[in-house]
């Protein structure tokens, strides 16, 4: 070791350092965003609350309540206050607090995002390991040809054609929502997911049902993962082939697939980590249409049904939060680097 | 890298010499000669011309009025007379479509038009100026990276109210970024170059070395990269659509169709199969030709 520890620890520490005075102005920033797009809204704040026949009276009292006479910058330091004690307001569907709704609803995202990314990781992998290796033959350019496909459809579509064939065609998988509605409210919501309350309640014919709902939305959710990790599990693993000691390890005489799996693509482990955090993140986006089409009681769902009612209140607070899960992604995902990669000590 | 260095040699030639936009047409048609050969690229493009042209001469191509309603003949099954079928008004989806291919380009030109201008200045005064104009451009911009481009547009969308217009809006909005970025980084490696130096110590002002000498040098590239974009304009414009949020009824919007047909889906395939085949076409045709472009300018890729 040429570095003693010390030196190390404090650069790492000045990277973090400094990652957390960019990302605190970006969050900040973010706050202003949704605070601004929450301002512009043609739709009256005041009337929400007190209804079309209200009195000019009860109309001027609510808006003065609402703090909506103060300038702008006072509005704005209210709507922080009021963040920093986690009150995001009430939302109109439901009348309790936006953060509570989301809180209920969130689980059944992560499930789903997270079958979509293990499908991703399962078909992306392989796939751009194994274009890497037929660089410039057919294969490599068929593979080039999907993963564009999953780049270029439109997600609700696929999730529409989907229920179609596979569900009232076929009747391979089960429809919309997470369970059969026999099975609705069978096991006890511990975690929130489904698929892990089912395996907590040993209730094995829920799985099933759970196993079932979710295969097809999580499939096609993860199509855009599948073509990005594969893309850039390609490129990683050409970089890590043109280098020397692959010549040498062929040299020697090691079997190809030794070469492949124990060499090259150990070293791409690190930046495959951070790819597959990325496309994590960006799975919330297509969650939102495809939550929309398989009727799943989840994140995205809730967005849009706030949406249609001009809930203004859960929109930004859903908004907001779909920021901030962005920006901490890419945080925990670069402080990890290091710890994993000593190269970038 | 052949094409940046001729690029560079022709555009800081191009200020003295007359003939700067005859260098600039010699390397396009170099260019595309290299482009095509790929035959991938070369579908894309043949695509992208296609939805030109349909577009273009959509009152010809059509067989019926996109917006007359027939209720004596509705959802009925693609036929002879109705290649693609009807929907629930008894209009006929193929001449949607074809019209749809309008407000398809619309959306894409537009969105464009005011995204390269505004990424184009912000990267390029944020990368010549560097310093705290750097440092808060970049700032907003990591602001707007933040969000998926979707919920963003989302959230603008549902601010300023649905319709085509507001969705261009929010779609420009949310599309900057990016090209801030990278004009940014060429302006970045720009600024070093002895020909702007040279510049500079002839006196020439800032609003003068950016205008002539930075930003046609950034132009290749942002254009490129504006055409790898449109893929996903025309995504999350269809996805925008699909929620009721862009184009309303009766517009034929691609996205909106297949939000309307969803309801008749079950027993009406077609309403929903072909405007989604479309917008996974024109999706497929920009991404390969970006594919293509990205080869052509940036082999290290390969």
């Amino acid at each position: 070791m040429a570095f003693s520890s010390d030196t190390m620890a404090s650069r790492v520490t000045q990277r973090l350092l400094h990652r957390m005075v960019t990302v605190s102005i970006t969050l900040f920033g973010l706050l202003a965003l949704t605070f601004m797009i929450g301002r512009v809204m043609p739709i009256d704040p005041v009337l929400t609350v007190v209804g079309p026949d209200a009195d000019s009276s009860t109309y001027e009292q609510v808006y003065q309540e609402m703090g909506l006479d103060q300038p702008l910058l006072v509005q704005f330091g209210i709507y922080l206050q009021d963040l920093a004690h986690g009150d995001l307001g009430n939302a109109l569907l439901t009348g309790k607090p936006v953060l509570d709704d989301i809180i209920r609803v969130f689980p059944a995202t992560l499930e789903l995002a997270t079958v979509a990314i293990i499908f991703g990781i399962v078909i992306g992998i392989p796939m751009g390991v194994y274009a890497a290796t037929q660089k410039g033959r057919l294969t490599d350019h068929i593979i080039r040809v999907i993963s564009l496909f999953g780049y270029s459809t439109p997600v609700f579509w696929v999730g529409m054609m989907g229920l179609l064939i596979f569900y009232a065609w076929l009747n391979w998988v089960g429809g919309s929502g997470r369970v059969g509605l026999a099975y609705e409210g069978l096991v006890e919501p511990v975690t929130g997911m489904i698929l892990i309350d089912s395996i907590i309640a040993r209730d094995w014919e829920v799985l099933a049902s759970a196993l079932n709902h979710v295969v097809l939305p999580a499939f096609i959710l993860g199509l855009n993962s599948v073509s990005f990790i594969a893309r850039m599990t390609r490129s990683f693993m050409l970089e890590q082939l043109s280098q020397e000691y692959i010549l040498t390890a062929r040299v020697k005489g090691l079997p190809e697939r030794t070469v492949i799996w124990r060499h090259a693509f150990r070293n791409i482990l690190v930046q495959l980590l951070t790819i597959v955090a990325l496309a994590y993140g960006s799975l919330l986006e297509g969650a939102v249409l495809i939550e929309t089409v398989f009727a799943w009681p989840g994140f995205g769902q809730y967005l849009t049904s706030s949406m249609m009612l001009g809930d203004m209140n859960a929109v930004m607070a859903s908004v907001l939060l779909i920021g901030l899960m962005f920006v901490t992604l890419n945080l925990v995902t670069d402080m990890l680097y290091p710890i994993f990669d000593p190269r970038t000590r | 890298m052949t094409a940046e260095t001729s690029m560079t040699a022709s555009t800081s030639m191009g200020s003295t010499h007359p003939n700067r936009y005859q260098a600039l047409w010699t390397l396009c048609q170099d260019s595309t000669k290299r482009l095509l050969k790929n035959p991938l690229t070369a579908v894309g493009l043949g695509v992208v011309i296609m939805l030109l042209l349909v577009a273009l001469f959509a009152p010809w191509l059509a067989t019926h009025d996109p917006l007359v309603q027939n209720l004596n003949n509705t959802l009925s099954a693609p036929s002879a007379a109705h290649w693609f079928g009807t929907d629930e008004f008894g209009r006929d989806i193929y001449s949607r479509l074809v019209h749809g291919a309008r407000i398809t380009l619309y959306i894409i030109s537009l969105v464009t038009v005011i995204v390269g201008p505004i990424g184009l200045a912000i990267g390029a005064i944020s990368g010549y100026f560097g310093g705290w104009v750097d440092t808060l451009f970049m700032r907003i911009t990591d602001i707007f990276i933040s969000f998926p481009s979707l919920v963003l547009a989302l959230a603008f969308v549902a601010a300023l109210g649905a319709g085509l217009e507001h969705a261009v809006i929010a779609i420009a909005l949310t599309s900057w970024p990016p090209i801030a970025r990278l004009a940014r980084a060429e302006t970045l490696q720009l600024r070093q170059a002895d020909y702007i130096v040279a510049v500079q110590l002839q006196g020439a002002s800032s609003a003068r070395i950016l205008c002539r000498h930075i930003v046609p040098m950034c132009l290749s590239s942002v254009i490129v990269r504006l055409t790898m974009n449109m893929a996903s304009i025309i995504l999350t414009a269809a996805g925008l659509g699909f929620l009721g949020l862009g184009a309303q009824p009766p517009l034929p919007e691609w996205g909106a169709m297949i939000s309307t047909g969803r309801s008749y889906m079950l027993e009406s395939w077609w309403l929903v199969a072909f405007p989604g085949g479309a917008i996974l076409l024109v999706s497929l045709a920009f991404n390969l030709l970006g594919d293509g472009l990205r080869d052509l300018l940036d082999p290290r890729s390969e």
